[in-house]
């Protein structure tokens, strides 16, 4: 109950933030401009559109989750907002959780926002919707939510400068991780693969959550690959939200 | 009367710097606040008052020492279902009204809607503040937040009030203002533990103070017990002769415009002042016996110390 209170709260911060709507007009610039880039190409305009409008998504929706997630603990610490907050029956983790949840919602509107534009522009040109962009849409909302996880649990012991900055490294990493693991493959076995294995575990690996190749040309999607990334997603974001709660309950606040 | 708040000897060290150095702040700060009075937690800044307050609300974690709030440990959720505070320049969600600020708090003490508007509706109107309850928190002075402030740490109508220096930033009509808010808070049976270093308002409003200095806690118990009651000296205002006329009788602090103010240090001596001003046809304009006030007092045991 008293998450949800937070949480809400943390949404009407959030979806006030003049930053989220100049994001969401690059988002819908940058998608309109698929159109455009299409005209460019040879061959099927509509994987173009389809390729740059989920990109432009995934790209716009993570940044807005960088930029206002990193900010949203550390505003109320250093404004001392949150210690008023403190002088009322509420736990520490329920007041990470009601901002994790606040910007989930935001960002749950803003994807809403974008894939509306994007959706939009494929109808012009195929007229029927295609079930399996949603799907993509879906997977680029479970990489939101995890990169939220990330800025809250960087907010909660950093500035914003240094924690957006800790975020999209987290981010970038996740998108070029498996370039380390094509790397590895190559190398022959012995102690340096073997600890560049571990290492490549403990990165994160944000392309699970990338359908768009399958969605834009058309491949094949098993099963079990959703039911991986789901995994995947739900038990990355609970780790961070670990740790998040677990740093701040510790903290002193002067 | 029962002990509402308890802390005993609490320590807290904090390491800060780029290469850290171990700075104790608060020093074994042992006192209790009982049900029902206005207590006065005094010390100049950087003394260590805002830190023992944040102790008091979970905010800092003591080293060692306990403190219990209504026989609760103070971390309890039940202890702070009954607590209200106000910080120190308090600063909320700009983003908010007045309105919705308060109605985001009253959702935390888990408040029906209709109880909220009605505590939302009346608190607005103690404070004064009905006028601006539509208004974004981002457009009110300092002074506003203060109100709004104390409107959100009565929101839940708390038996324990704490307040971190709460007449800072407020123009005279303001803390008078807030004096007989606390006074009346009072009345209703509630108690208040007050941080400040303005004493006059203390002094007022405060039944009885603690002193803290460096992170210790020097002088504490009731205020007619620690302030001594006996004249320290007289002013006495003189028009019609000159300063070194009455040189005789004390020091002479001002002379301006054919006016002298006189400190006379010895009681004995204001009966012959008085009687010399008048045979040689001077006027008294005022005489004011000074007793010991709680400023001569903390910059006593601060010099001291």
């Amino acid at each position: 109950m008293r998450i949800r209170v937070i949480a809400f709260n943390t949404f009407k911060e959030a979806i006030r933030d003049r930053i989220l709507y100049l994001l969401l007009f690059f988002a819908a610039t940058s998608i309109i401009l698929s159109r455009v880039l299409a005209l460019l190409t040879v061959g099927d305009r509509v994987k173009i559109i389809k390729d740059v409008g989920l990109a432009s998504i995934s790209l716009f929706g993570a940044l807005m989750a960088i930029l206002v997630g990193t900010g949203l603990v550390y505003k109320e610490i250093d404004k001392k907002t949150f210690f008023t907050l403190m002088a009322k029956p509420l736990y520490r983790h329920e007041f990470i959780l009601g901002k994790f949840f606040g910007l989930v919602l935001t960002l749950f509107i803003m994807l809403g926002a974008m894939s509306l534009i994007f959706l939009l522009l494929i109808f012009l040109h195929t007229f029927r919707v295609e079930p399996r962009i949603l799907l993509a849409i879906a997977f680029i909302f479970v990489e939101l939510v995890l990169v939220t996880a990330v800025a809250i649990l960087f907010s909660s012991f950093s500035t914003p400068i240094l924690s957006a900055l800790f975020a999209l490294s987290f981010y970038l990493i996740g998108h070029f991780s498996w370039s380390f693991e094509t790397l590895l493959k190559k190398m022959h076995s012995g102690l340096g693969r073997a600890a560049g294995q571990v290492f490549y575990t403990l990165l994160p690996d944000l392309e699970n959550f990338n359908f768009k190749t399958e969605v834009v040309y058309g491949l094949p999607i098993p099963p079990a690959m959703i039911g991986y990334a789901l995994l995947y997603g739900a038990l990355y974001t609970l780790f961070i939200l670990t740790l998040a709660v677990m740093v701040f309950r510790k903290r002193d606040f002067l | 009367m029962s002990t509402l708040l308890k802390i005993d000897n609490i320590r807290k060290s904090f390491s800060l710097g780029l290469i850290p150095k171990k700075k104790e702040i608060l020093k074994g700060i042992s006192f209790e606040v009982a049900e029902g009075e206005i207590f006065g937690y005094l010390g100049p800044n950087g003394a260590g008052k805002t830190t023992t307050l944040k102790c008091i609300l979970g905010l800092i974690f003591p080293d060692a020492g306990n403190i219990e709030i209504f026989g609760l440990p103070h971390l309890s959720l039940r202890a702070k279902a009954r607590i209200g505070f106000l910080p120190e320049n308090p600063y909320f969600y700009d983003y908010l009204t007045g309105e919705e600020f308060l109605d985001f708090y009253g959702q935390l003490f888990s408040l029906a809607r209709a109880e909220r508007r009605q505590r939302i509706a009346s608190l607005l109107k103690l404070v004064g503040m009905e006028q601006a309850a539509g208004l974004q928190l981002r457009k009110y002075s300092r002074g506003m937040l203060q109100r709004i402030g104390l409107a959100q740490a009565l929101i839940n109508d708390p038996s324990f009030i704490i307040l971190d220096e709460p007449l800072g930033g407020l123009d005279p009509l303001g803390r008078k203002e807030l004096r007989d808010i606390i006074v009346r808070l009072k009345g209703e049976g509630k108690t208040v533990l007050l941080s400040s270093h303005i004493l006059q308002d203390i002094e007022m409003i405060c039944t009885r103070v603690a002193i803290i200095l460096n992170g210790k806690i020097i002088s504490q118990g009731a205020l007619r017990d620690l302030i001594s009651e006996k004249i320290l000296f007289t002013e006495i205002e003189v028009a019609g002769l000159a300063a070194a006329e009455l040189a005789g009788f004390g020091q002479c602090l001002a002379a301006a415009g054919g006016r002298t103010l006189l400190k006379v240090s010895r009681e004995d001596k204001v009966d012959g002042a008085l009687t010399y001003i008048l045979e040689h046809k001077g006027k008294v304009l005022s005489l004011i016996p000074r007793s010991q006030t709680l400023e001569d007092l903390f910059v006593g045991m601060v010099k001291h110390e």
